[in-house]
């Protein structure tokens, strides 16, 4: 029967040809995290490869001018190659090694999950070719420089918005065609089942650290957890490991772009309704005859017009809150983290941080926000500083 | 009413498969893309497969996705598509129609809407590129007891047990067998195990089969039909029928 489902959201909608490279897939996924050798190869290299664990930084100076709670910064933008992304492409490229598969493809939208996955190509000696947009080619550059200097062949997609989505179309057809020797790495908390609960596994290692970094420097759990949402893997992965912890609130932040009023946004759960797309059920922006709208936001990494089937679910039982930062808010914050902590966050993070910055005032000084900093900035400056002379600010 | 059925019966009684002719609609105009419609029932084609244009054609060649981005360009909705199934209808109360789609479309609005409008429209049966054996329940639930039927792909890697599987409770219909992994377009060649895959096939269900993808030769046609109840060509007449709107 169906599989993957979370409430009446996820699945498996793909094309036929794609049924037994999934099912292959599920299976070795499964077997894998049976296997104590698979899940010690996976930490050794999160340790020794990555990094891990990545600290817990304290906001002191931003904290202090906003006059509220704390804000505390788990920092995947440390890890080897600058963003969470890493921590999936470990977790995928080694069961791609294990199911004998000698090529890896993927899609990307900032290039983060484009450079972690031709990082880890390098790394298990496999060959990697990756989608991208082309409007993202263009604002991701020193992304797609680092992809190539690291092996990889970049694909720049023309077709329909030339942004994430085409990306990931453009994957699919490469894989439906080469299904029999290609791995393809999802970056993201979406597609068919099982890459939302693999996604979620790998990532998993954030919220799991945290808590645990949390109880040791603090004596307790943060009051709130907050992550940025396109697809959704650095918030599912946070998510995770406060779960059960009910008296976290957790809030995940999707990309508001120019304002969910004005329809140029790309905030699927605030501003879409129930379709299908990359193989899930989702919360989708659409038209109302159901053809995928192009979306906006000034961070490419959240540029998607769908969301990982998991959050809608979670927004849909209230466990997790969803709120939205437009393009203004989220480079006001990124400035914020520049000069009161010396840190050059990712555009896609700082709509977190944006969202906490929000909420910091509001809430009683021994209060605790955590928010994941998902990826480091670099790679965004050139489109900060041409959106500043745009919008003079 | 059995056109489906009936489409494949026929063909078989005259010692040939049955041709299956695909057409995105609304390319280059919908005008022109009902003219070609009439223009391959005239030249005998069995179905038609209307195709929907959508904005993600995940699953298809160059030739349909430019057709599709075409077509969506002139606003070419779902509703447009099954008002010209209405027409030919109207004008050919023989010719099997089946309504190709990506899931999306049809399900974002409402199934139950959909399948009254489909079942109003004379659809006979409904194709889905991405729904799959584990999910089609619900749509089925929504097209059968207005009488309409559902077209289950089967892939090179679709194994045996799934084919019969996805045959399984399923009247008035083909089986889409997909010939090659991949996407939609002509090629030059068909692979050689396609012979025996067919036979195979054939052997294992009752409904009539039908090989897809890749066919756009007379000669692939007639090789095809050998091991198959019919045969479906799209890349190549969308190409046909394409050019300036």
């Amino acid at each position: 029967m169906a599989k993957g489902h979370f409430g009446i959201y996820g699945g498996q909608y793909v094309a036929e040809t794609l049924m037994a490279p999934l099912k292959e897939l599920e299976a070795a996924y499964e077997e894998a995290m049976k296997d104590p050798a698979f899940k010690a190869e996976f930490e050794s290299l999160l340790r020794d490869y990555v990094g891990r664990e990545s600290p817990l930084t304290v906001c002191r100076r931003l904290s202090e001018h906003l006059g509220g709670a704390t804000i505390v910064l788990k920092r995947e933008d440390l890890n080897h190659t600058g963003a969470h992304k890493v921590n999936n492409t470990i977790g995928q490229a080694l069961l791609a090694k294990r199911m004998g598969k000698r090529r890896l493809i993927a899609e990307t939208g900032a290039g983060m999950h484009g450079v972690a996955t031709a990082t880890v190509a390098a790394l298990f000696g496999l060959e990697c070719e990756v989608y991208m947009g082309a409007i993202d080619v263009v604002r991701q550059a020193p992304n797609v420089a680092r992809m190539k200097m690291l092996g990889a062949k970049v694909h720049a997609v023309e077709e329909g918005s030339a942004t994430l989505k085409d990306a990931m179309n453009e994957a699919l057809r490469d894989w439906v065609t080469n299904c029999d020797d290609t791995f393809y790495v999802i970056g993201t908390a979406a597609g068919p089942h099982p890459y939302p609960e693999m996604v979620k596994e790998f990532q998993s290692v954030i919220g799991r650290e945290s808590r645990r970094q949390s109880l040791e420097k603090f004596g307790r759990l943060p009051d709130m957890a907050v992550a940025c949402v396109g697809g959704g893997s650095n918030a599912i992965g946070m998510f995770a490991g406060f779960m059960d912890d009910k008296d976290v609130k957790l809030v995940g932040v999707e990309a508001g772009g120019k304002g969910v009023e004005t329809g140029e946004h790309a905030a699927s759960i605030n501003g879409g309704r129930l379709g299908v797309l990359h193989g899930a059920k989702t919360m989708l922006l659409q038209t109302k005859d159901g053809n995928v709208i192009d979306t906006y936001s000034v961070s490419a990494g959240l540029d998607y017009p769908g969301v990982g089937p998991e959050h809608c679910h979670l927004h849909d039982i209230g466990r997790v809150e969803y709120a939205v930062i437009n393009d203004d808010e989220a480079i006001s914050a990124f400035d914020d983290l520049c000069r009161f902590e010396g840190i050059i966050p990712a555009l896609e993070s700082s709509h977190a941080l944006a969202e906490a910055i929000k909420r910091a005032p509001k809430m009683p000084k021994d209060s605790i926000i955590l928010v994941c900093l998902s990826g480091r900035g670099d790679k965004d400056l050139e489109n900060i500083m041409n959106y500043k002379k745009k919008f003079d600010v | 009413m059995k056109r489906i059925t009936d489409a494949f019966s026929r063909a078989k009684a005259e010692g040939r498969g049955a041709f299956v002719a695909f057409m995105s609609i609304g390319y280059p105009s919908i005008e022109k893309s009902e003219v070609a419609v009439e223009t391959l029932i005239s030249e005998g084609a069995d179905i038609i497969e209307l195709g929907v244009p959508f904005s993600d054609p995940f699953a298809d060649g160059a030739v349909i996705r430019s057709a599709a981005y075409e077509a969506l360009r002139q606003g070419v909705t779902l509703a447009d598509v099954l008002a010209l199934a209405s027409r030919v209808r109207a004008r050919h109360p023989e010719t099997g129609l089946v309504l190709f789609s990506y899931y999306n479309l049809i399900f974002s609005n409402g199934l139950e809407r959909f399948a009254d409008d489909a079942a109003a429209a004379g659809i006979d049966a409904v194709l889905a590129v991405d729904l799959p054996l584990e999910e089609r329940d619900e749509l089925l639930s929504v097209l059968k007891p207005r009488g309409i039927s559902y077209v289950p792909l089967i892939a090179p890697n679709t194994p045996m047990e799934r084919v019969k599987e996805s045959a399984a409770g399923l009247d008035n219909t083909f089986l889409y067998v997909i010939t090659v992994k991949g996407i939609t377009g002509a090629r030059k060649e068909l692979p050689k195990e396609l012979s025996a895959r067919l036979d195979e096939i054939r052997a294992a269900v009752d409904l009539p089969i039908a090989a897809g993808f890749g066919i756009s030769t007379k000669e692939q046609a007639d090789e095809v039909s050998r091991h198959a109840d019919g045969y479906i060509i799209g890349s190549a007449l969308v190409k046909r029928f394409g050019g300036a709107a």
